[in-house]
């Protein structure tokens, strides 16, 4: 709780702040809205925004998952020899280039309006920091540890799951950090193309002049990603309390 | 405190007592070596005797540690060759480095065990030999810890203990107490040559300290700043058995002497 506190003040002073000057008429309510006026909403429509909130969650982490566990097979599979390295990863550099919010119709032709088009956007969006961070990672192995391992006479696969994989853990868990952030903002485009959730809430409510309820809406989504970290967080602690400096303090 | 042996003096090299694993010959005929331009072993021929403890001097970046690669295989030379007799080295060559290069994740015990997972050997056996090791390095009390926890000395007797657990017929020795403080290295070249007397492995030790060379070799190279041309190559005529009072005796002074006019002398 008490490390809690120092992001927490920053946050009453934005609050009590953009109240005031609303209030005050500095600020037009139909631009920005009242703090108050946003968590009435959230009481007021809790049952629309908390079950988009749901769906969100659904298609942010089953896109999240997939980019996890995808991006750290290619990373380890691009990281196996330079030759695949110069074939493959200028691909994937260009998967990452292609802005989403115009590939998400595509999506949608492909995938067809619901949860698959979401959790592809959320996919697409987050894959690539995993891929990057993994590769890194292993990459940057400690070179007397692999003379070492080449010097017992280690095979490849007892070389990458003694020391490669577990000597870039660290970074793989930063890639992951950024990819969940990333997962909820892939999430969200893919529900204003082609799903239901917080994206089509924000996309519905625009057209309504609601910004109240865009607010309440991005609040929730902004929840969720800080879950996400906050969970990759843990995962982190957990792997590395032990042994790596991020976490020992 | 690390724990004393029982060893008893002995006159040469060849004729080690309790040698459990005994050493071998390392024959290095015309080896040359190049990154790009740069020669850094050119033509370097030299012969080393089993059980023999060698120690080769020679400044910073005169191509000691590329020379250590190559008897390891860990780096090919262009030309040359480099023969180990007998030949069945494979598992036989432990490396220690100049910094400990420790697998943080893994506890003491669980480092020390590692050429041994490599090499396929069974879990109860293999921390049962770690745990001896570490014994040899007067570790045991520290093996469930981790890395992180250990001060320098310590990382660097766990990397030595982990050298020593496959009980290596080559063992090599790149700088290893370099960044130590003096009397943790003292400690250290103490049980090194303990552990060599023991064993009767060969050991090729390099250093750019002249009094850790005199104290823990047999024999001593001492290297030109270009090329690893030997400029002296000298038997050491010391006490096989030594401890820190042999570091006041005037032999000890007067090999230290030798060592230093060859170091100081123009290429």
């Amino acid at each position: 709780m008490r490390k809690a506190l120092p992001a927490f003040i920053p946050f009453v002073i934005v609050v009590v702040a953009l109240e005031s000057l609303v209030r005050a008429g500095w600020i037009k309510a139909f631009l920005v809205p009242p703090p108050s006026a946003v968590f009435e909403t959230l009481i007021h429509d809790w049952r629309e925004l908390f079950g988009a909130l749901a769906k969100t969650s659904v298609g942010a982490l089953a896109g999240f998952a997939l980019s996890a566990v995808g991006g750290i097979a290619i990373g380890v599979f691009l990281s196996s020899s330079s030759a695949i390295r110069q074939a493959f990863y200028p691909y994937a550099v260009f998967f990452q280039t292609v802005p989403i919010i115009a590939i998400a119709p595509l999506l949608v032709i492909w995938f067809g309006y619901g949860m698959r088009t979401v959790v592809a956007s959320a996919f697409i969006v987050s894959i690539f920091p995993v891929i990057a961070n993994t590769l890194t990672g292993i990459l940057s192995t400690d070179p007397a540890l692999r003379d070492l391992f080449i010097l017992y006479g280690a095979s490849p696969s007892a070389t990458l799951w003694r020391l490669r994989f577990p000597a870039a853990l660290p970074q793989i868990l930063t890639g992951l950090r950024i990819a969940g952030g990333l997962a909820v903002i892939g999430a969200i485009v893919g529900e204003f193309i082609g799903g239901q959730g917080l994206g089509s809430v924000v996309d519905v409510a625009r057209t309504q002049q609601r910004t109240d309820k865009v607010f309440a809406a991005v609040l929730l989504a902004s929840l969720l990603g800080l879950a996400l970290f906050g969970f990759i967080n843990l995962l982190s602690r957990v792997a590395l309390r032990r042994w790596h400096v991020s976490e020992q303090n | 405190m690390i724990p004393r042996p029982r060893i008893n003096p002995i006159s040469g090299a060849e004729q080690v007592p309790g040698n459990e694993a005994g050493g071998v010959r390392v024959a290095l005929d015309k080896v040359r070596r190049a990154f790009g331009e740069l020669v850094v072993v050119a033509d370097f021929s030299l012969s080393i005797t089993t059980g023999e403890f060698l120690a080769i001097l020679g400044p910073s970046g005169c191509g000691k540690s590329t020379l250590l690669r190559l008897v390891a295989g860990l780096t090919a030379p262009d030309s040359g060759h480099i023969g180990i007799t007998p030949d069945d080295t494979r598992f036989h060559t432990a490396f220690v480095f100049q910094d400990a290069h420790l697998l943080p994740w893994r506890t003491v015990l669980e480092n020390v065990a590692l050429p041994l997972e490599l090499m396929g050997i069974g879990v109860t056996e293999r921390l049962g030999r770690a745990s001896a090791a570490l014994d040899e390095v007067g570790l045991r009390e520290a093996e469930s810890r981790y890395p992180a926890q250990l001060s320098g000395g310590m990382r660097m007797r766990v990397s030595l203990a982990r050298a020593l657990v496959t009980r290596p017929r080559l063992l090599l020795l790149d700088e290893p107490f370099a960044a130590l403080d003096e009397i943790t290295r003292f400690r250290l070249d103490a049980r090194l040559r303990e552990l060599w007397l023991e064993r009767g492995m060969t050991v090729i030790f390099v250093t750019h300290s002249i009094t850790e060379a005199a104290f823990l070799a047999n024999r001593a190279v001492v290297l030109t700043r270009k090329g690893c041309g030997i400029k002296l190559d000298r038997r050491l005529e010391l006490p096989q058995v030594r401890d820190n009072e042999m570091r006041a005796m005037p032999e000890f002074a007067s090999e230290m002497q030798g060592l230093l006019a060859a170091m100081e002398e123009e290429d």
